[in-house]
């Protein structure tokens, strides 16, 4: 992946006369970019990487389809009324475990709640976990990853020894561990934990692609012009080394619902009277046998959830890379 | 080749100190370890002080922890609370989590790397979407939920197996449980070989093999499939940690009583004594794999030499 931002800093480095020209052009075209998914451009400008992915990622019915899906799950996160008309802490213990009926399209669970409500409500604990989980190891990992890759020396190796470490621990049982003890009932502990055990994984890409990235003639050139050691990060190694960090954030985040899913099951992860897929799974997870109803609904809409992220990271990736195809 | 081995091992010791140091903070400073000793009740504070004092946690935690590691390497992991001697729980359940490690890793060389082959050389192919759609189907369904729908539909509905494993937990009733838990695994298996192939397939040296007039059966064994095996391989070996590691979730579906289920009463009873040698132990597995791993590098592709 990092190859092709090579080429791309090489190519607007090359056409440029003299060193200041290259320092300023490749300012703006770096300031071009954060916005770029829909700077296109009219013709005869060079196009950057993100608005060549952006018009790969338009034509992919993958993409369209997961980023609707997306769209639809965190506008249901945000506002569950909006579908779900019932209150899914409102139950009627009469009804318990009973099948589909009208008004109730996916029955009720083992304690006479509504599924469909309960199933709608789920998705807001769900997508907070994954979307603030993934947003605190991006922001720690790409931070530690990239400085210790910027600067390399002993904290480069010193970072390289403690991502061994957390390699060597099982992600659910250090969940196990951490969590068993918490008896707070939100989610930030479970945050928390997905931040403390997920870290390493995001900072040994990033480190990789700030390598790479440093190494090319603009970021010589950027030095060369006495440019500040923070200002060639943020301006000329951050924009070209963030892509295979956004790539395989968005995956995680697929993999992170999945992982407070099984952490309910295992009783440390969210609690009741939350609602969340995972603890409804958890719950009806003994009763599989005569009302699966109970099982599959939630089951589903967390699959679909955690499909859409990865097929996203997925489209993403193959936009970035046109060197996989 | 003995160098590099003594080398590799001498990395290994600061990893193996630092991740069982985190699990035995882990464990020591944000669980009461007392509080397991006096069941659901407070423990009363001179008893609790007592008990401190004899288990020697009123020393500091690091002193507990070269006290700790002394102990382990002279064979000795404590005693759970319940007087068991560790290393009998572990007697008793490593076999059957390494026969149900066994299983899973067999599924996925099997059908992974079978998968991931057929699939790279017909990249486009029907055969290759429907696969690469269905790989994505099943890393996206978390385990526990495949575990608890093959259980149904096999054990239950069907009665093609017994629902629950038998305290024997010999070879032919692992299968099932074997394949939940490398399902996820399977499935990046075969994707990595799919694209490892795919990439390899347009080499030069496949092209001088064919060239050759070899058969296609050789070139794609012998040439294609044994370079393209490298980055699969560096899967498989960190995933055995992880396989061992993750069986807590397939251990509690078909109630198999290994590593995962003494794990989990360990935690849940906060027994200290039992989660830390068994992790410990977790640790070590994770790295002597990863350790062949890397010397299997130099069998598949002999331009790698260890000096």
């Amino acid at each position: 992946m990092p190859e092709r931002y090579e080429s791309e800093g090489a190519i607007s480095g090359a056409g440029m006369g003299g060193a200041m020209d290259l320092a300023v052009t490749e300012a703006e075209t770096l300031e071009r970019t954060p916005e770029g998914p829909d700077g296109s451009g009219p013709a005869g400008k060079p196009r950057s990487l993100w608005s060549d992915a952006w018009r790969d990622l338009r034509r992919n019915p993958v993409f369209i389809v997961s980023a609707l899906v997306i769209c639809f799950l965190v506008v249901i996160s945000l506002w569950p009324s909006l579908i779900a008309s019932g209150n899914p802490l409102k139950c009627d213990l009469a009804k318990a475990q009973e099948g589909s009926q009208p008004g109730h399209p996916f029955g009720y669970d083992g304690q006479g709640c509504d599924v469909y409500t309960r199933t709608v409500y789920g998705a807001r604990k769900s997508v907070t976990v994954g979307v603030c989980a993934t947003l605190g190891v991006a922001l720690l990992g790409s931070v530690l990853g990239g400085l210790a890759g910027f600067f390399g020396g002993f904290w480069d190796s010193l970072l390289s020894r403690v991502t061994d470490i957390f390699f060597a621990i099982p992600v659910v049982l250090g969940g196990l561990v951490l969590l068993s003890v918490v008896t707070s009932n939100t989610v930030w502990p479970v945050i928390g934990f997905m931040v403390l055990l997920g870290w390493p994984q995001i900072s040994r890409i990033a480190r990789g692609s700030v390598i790479t990235a440093k190494q090319n003639d603009y970021v010589q050139a950027a030095r060369a012009l006495g440019a500040s050691n923070s200002r060639i990060l943020l301006r000329h190694i951050a924009p070209n080394a963030v892509a295979p960090v956004i790539v395989v954030a968005t995956i995680a985040l697929g993999t992170y619902i999945a992982l407070e899913a099984t952490l309910s099951y295992l009783g440390v992860g969210l609690k009741p009277p939350t609602v969340s897929w995972g603890i409804d799974i958890s719950a009806a997870s003994p009763y599989i046998r005569n009302a699966p109803h109970m099982l599959l609904w939630p089951a589903g809409a967390l699959a679909i959830t955690v499909l859409a992220f990865i097929m996203l990271g997925d489209a993403v990736r193959d936009a970035l890379d046109p060197k996989l195809r | 080749m003995g160098r590099y081995v003594v080398r590799r091992l001498l990395q290994m010791i600061p990893v193996f100190i630092g991740a069982t140091l985190l699990i035995f903070l882990m464990v020591n400073v944000m669980g009461d370890p007392i509080a397991g000793l006096c069941g659901e009740r407070q423990c009363d504070p001179a008893t609790a002080a007592q008990l401190k004092k004899e288990f020697g946690l009123d020393k500091p935690v690091w002193q507990q922890y070269l006290t700790y590691m002394g102990n382990v390497f002279t064979g000795d992991f404590g005693t759970a609370f319940n007087g068991q001697k560790v290393t009998e729980l572990m007697s008793t359940a490593f076999p059957v989590t390494i026969r149900l490690t066994i299983v899973a890793i067999l599924f996925e060389i099997v059908i992974g790397i079978t998968l991931g082959v057929v699939t790279g050389l017909r990249r486009g192919h029907p055969v290759d979407t429907s696969v690469l759609l269905l790989t994505l189907v099943v890393i996206s369904v978390p385990t526990f939920v495949t575990g608890l729908l093959l259980q149904l539909l096999l054990g239950v509905e069907w009665g093609w197996i017994k629902p629950s494993v038998s305290p024997d937990a010999n070879f032919g009733e692992l299968i099932v449980p074997g394949l939940v838990l490398a399902s996820v695994s399977l499935a990046y298996v075969t994707r990595l070989t799919r694209t490892s192939i795919a990439e390899n397939r347009r080499s030069d040296y496949v092209r001088t093999a064919v060239a050759k007039g070899l058969p296609r059966r050789r070139v794609v064994v012998r040439h294609l499939l044994r370079n393209s095996l490298i980055p699969v391989i560096t899967f498989i070996g960190t995933d055995i940690g992880a396989l061992m590691g993750g069986a807590i979730v397939t251990e509690r579906i078909f109630n198999i009583h290994g590593v995962g289920y003494q794990l989990y009463q360990g935690i849940l009873r906060q027994n200290t004594q039992t989660v830390v040698g068994f992790v410990t132990v977790l640790v070590l597995v994770f790295l002597v794999a990863n350790l062949l791993v890397d010397l299997l590098y130099a069998v598949l592709d002999p331009r790698i030499r260890y000096a």
